[in-house]
C-alpha cells in the first residue's frame, strides 16, 4: 500500500527540492488538497445527516437533550412489534433468497466463467438486483393481485379463487414473497465467485479417496463455502431490512415494518412530544444493520482465507 | 462418478434452473401481459400508448433522465480524480476513501433522508424547488457501486508507471488525469455511469419523502388511478435499463476485452 510513496516522492518536478518547514508543508498540501472536494462533499451530504439522526435522537422537540424518544420507542409496543415483524420478514426473506439463489448459481456455475447460460443469469441477476421497489410491488399485483395473470389462470382452469381471499398479498405473506424475489439476483452476485473458488481438484482428491459425492459436500465444500454462504445472508438481511420502496406502494394499511414507521413520522403530522421519533427509529435500524455488517465483514475475512 | 449419477446431476441442475429462473421470470411475463389487455379478451398497446400522452409521466421521465444523467457526471468529477489520487499520492487514505464509499450501505436511504430534510429544506428554497437539486443525495446512494467499479478498473491497470511516464515526459497532473489515466479507465467509466443511472431510475425513498415528483413517485401515483399504465412504464423502465445495461456491455464487448470485463465486475458488484 505504502509501496509507491517513495517513487512519487522522487517524481521530477513535483517537489521542490529546498528544503525547510514550508516546502514540506507545500508538499504535504500538494498531496492531500486534491482529496478535499470528496472529503467536503462526503461530509456534507452523508456525514453530517447520519450525525443530525444521531443528535436528533437523544433530543426533545425543542432541541434539549432528552432520552424521551428512544424512551418512546423503547417501550412502545407498536415500534417494538415493528421492529420484530422488520427483523422477521428480514430474515425468513435472506434465508429463502440465500437456499433458493445459492442452489440457482450453483445450477448455472457449472459450465464455469465462460458458460452462455451463466452470461446470461449474471447480467440479468445484476439488473434484477437493482429491480426493487415501486416497480416490483406492480409486477406482484400484475401476478397475483386480483386482476393477476396467475390468479385469473387459476381461476379459470383450475377453479381457486386467490381474489377471494388475497389480501395476503398486500400483508407480511405477501412481503415475504415479494421481498424474497429480489434477493434470489443478489444472492446468484454474490454466492457466485465463491462457487468459483471449489476446485476441481479437491472434488478429484476427495472421490480419489473413494469419497462420495455426500462425503464431499459435507466435508469439503461444505466447510469452504460455509462463511460465504452465511456472509450472503447477513448481506441479503440488511437490504431487505434497510428496504423501503416496495413495502410502501404494497402495503395498503398501516404501517407494519420500521421504513414504512420512519416514513410515516416524517409525513405525518407530529403527535405531541413524537417530534423526533422518526430518528430514533431510524437510530435503531442503524445499530441493526451496522451489527450484521460487521458480522458480514468478520465472516469476509474467513471466508477469503479459502477462495483468493 | 458413473454416467447416471451425471445425468442425474444435470437434471438436477436444470430443474433448479426452470423452477427459480421461471420465480423471477414469472412476474414480468405478467407484466407484458397485464399491461397489453384489450376489451374482451383481446390485446391491445393502449397502455402503452397512454404513457406519451401522460404529460405528468413524461416529465418525470425528462426530469428522472436528466437527474441520472447529472448523476452519473457528478460522481465520476468527483471519484475517478479522488481515487486515482490515493493510488498515486496518498496511498495512506486509500482505506478512509473506501469506508466513506461504503458507508451508505449501513446507512440505508430511509435513514439518511431523515437527516437530509433539514439540509434539503435550504437546498429546496435556494433552488425554488427543482428535483435536479436531488443529485447531491443520489451521488452517495451510488457511492458504493461506482466506488467498486472505478476501483476495480485502477486495479487492473499500472497506474502509477503510466503516471510516472507522463509526468517524466512533462506532462502536468491534470494532463496526467484527463489524457492519460481517464482513457485507460474507459470501462470502469462506463460501468460505474451505467450502475448510477440504473439505480437513479428505480430511486424512490428519498424523492418521495422530500415531495420530489420522479419517475418511481409519479409511477406509484398513476398505480392508484390507471394499474395498467403504471405496469405498462415500470416494464418500460425495466427494459430501459435492461437494454443500457446488455447493450453497452456489447459496444464494450466489440472493443477491448477488458473494458467488458470491468462492466461484468460493476453490473456484478
Amino acid at each position: 500500500m505504502t509501496a509507491s510513496t517513495p517513487a512519487s516522492e522522487q517524481r521530477p518536478g513535483a517537489d521542490p527540492a529546498l528544503g525547510g518547514a514550508g516546502s514540506q508543508r507545500r508538499r504535504w498540501a500538494g498531496t492531500y488538497l486534491p482529496l478535499v472536494p470528496f472529503f467536503f462533499y462526503v461530509t456534507l451530504f452523508l456525514l453530517l445527516p447520519t450525525f443530525i439522526v444521531l443528535v436528533g435522537a437523544f433530543q426533545a422537540a425543542d432541541g434539549s437533550p432528552s432520552l424521551e424518544s428512544i424512551t418512546t420507542v423503547v417501550t412502545g409496543p407498536r415500534f417494538l412489534a415493528a421492529f420484530g415483524r422488520s427483523v422477521q420478514l428480514s430474515l425468513v426473506s435472506a434465508l429463502a433468497g440465500a437456499v433458493l439463489g445459492g442452489l440457482f448459481a450453483w445450477a448455472v456455475s457449472s459450465g464455469g466463467p465462460g458458460g452462455r447460460l451463466r452470461q446470461i443469469s449474471v447480467a440479468a441477476s445484476g439488473v434484477l438486483a437493482q429491480f426493487g421497489g415501486v416497480m416490483l410491488a406492480f409486477a406482484f399485483l400484475a401476478t397475483f393481485g386480483f386482476n393477476g395473470l396467475v390468479t385469473l389462470l387459476l381461476r379459470d382452469s383450475v377453479g381457486i379463487d386467490l381474489s377471494k381471499d388475497n389480501t395476503w398479498i398486500y400483508g407480511m405473506t405477501g412481503l415475504t414473497i415479494v421481498y424474497t424475489y429480489f434477493q434470489i439476483p443478489l444472492m446468484v452476485i454474490v454466492f457466485l465467485p465463491a462457487l468459483d473458488g471449489l476446485r476441481k481438484e479437491w472434488w478429484e482428491a476427495s472421490t480419489s479417496l473413494g469419497g462420495s459425492s455426500w462425503t464431499y459436500w459435507r466435508n469439503v465444500a461444505g466447510p469452504i463455502l460455509a462463511p460465504s454462504f452465511l456472509g450472503a445472508v447477513l448481506l441479503l438481511f440488511a437490504n431487505a431490512f434497510s428496504a423501503y420502496a416496495t413495502a410502501f406502494s404494497l402495503v395498503s394499511q398501516g404501517s407494519p415494518i420500521v421504513p414504512l414507521q420512519i416514513g410515516e413520522a416524517m409525513s405525518g403530522e407530529v403527535v405531541q412530544g413524537q417530534a423526533n421519533i422518526g430518528k430514533a427509529l431510524a437510530l435503531g435500524m442503524i445499530i441493526v444493520v451496522v451489527i450484521v455488517m460487521g458480522l458480514y465483514a468478520f465472516l469476509q475475512r474467513r471466508a477469503s482465507r479459502w477462495l483468493r | 462418478m458413473t454416467t447416471r449419477g451425471q445425468r442425474r446431476l444435470s437434471v438436477t441442475r436444470w430443474a433448479i434452473v426452470i423452477v427459480v429462473g421461471g420465480y423471477l421470470l414469472l412476474p414480468l411475463i405478467a407484466m407484458a401481459e397485464f399491461s397489453t389487455r384489450g376489451d374482451f379478451g383481446s390485446r391491445s398497446l393502449d397502455s402503452w400508448i397512454a404513457i406519451t400522452e401522460d404529460p405528468n409521466l413524461v416529465e418525470a421521465i425528462i426530469t428522472t433522465l436528466a437527474i441520472a444523467a447529472l448523476t452519473a457526471v457528478g460522481m465520476l468529477v468527483l471519484l475517478v480524480p479522488t481515487i486515482t489520487w490515493t493510488y498515486l499520492r496518498a496511498p495512506r487514505l486509500k482505506r478512509p476513501v473506501e469506508f466513506l464509499c461504503l458507508l451508505p450501505i449501513a446507512i440505508p436511504a430511509i435513514v439518511l433522508v431523515v437527516g437530509i430534510v433539514p439540509i434539503y429544506s435550504i437546498l429546496t428554497r435556494a433552488t425554488r424547488g427543482n428535483p435536479l437539486v436531488l443529485v447531491f443525495i443520489d451521488i452517495i446512494l451510488v457511492l458504493p457501486y461506482a466506488h467498486r467499479a472505478i476501483d476495480a478498473g485502477l486495479r487492473s491497470i499500472d497506474v502509477a508507471t503510466l503516471a510516472e511516464a507522463a509526468r517524466s515526459l512533462g506532462a502536468g497532473w491534470p494532463r496526467v488525469m484527463f489524457q492519460i489515466i481517464a482513457p485507460n479507465l474507459r470501462g470502469a467509466i462506463l460501468a460505474a455511469a451505467v450502475i448510477s443511472i440504473a439505480l437513479v431510475l428505480g430511486e424512490f425513498t428519498i424523492s418521495s419523502l422530500l415531495n420530489y415528483d420522479t419517475l418511481q413517485v409519479v409511477i406509484n401515483l398513476l398505480g392508484k388511478r390507471d394499474a395498467f399504465v403504471a405496469v405498462a412504464v415500470s416494464l418500460a423502465a425495466l427494459i430501459f435499463a435492461f437494454v443500457l445495461i446488455f447493450g453497452i456491455a456489447l459496444v464494450a464487448g466489440g472493443g477491448r476485452r477488458r473494458t467488458k470485463e470491468t462492466i461484468e465486475e460493476a453490473v456484478v458488484s
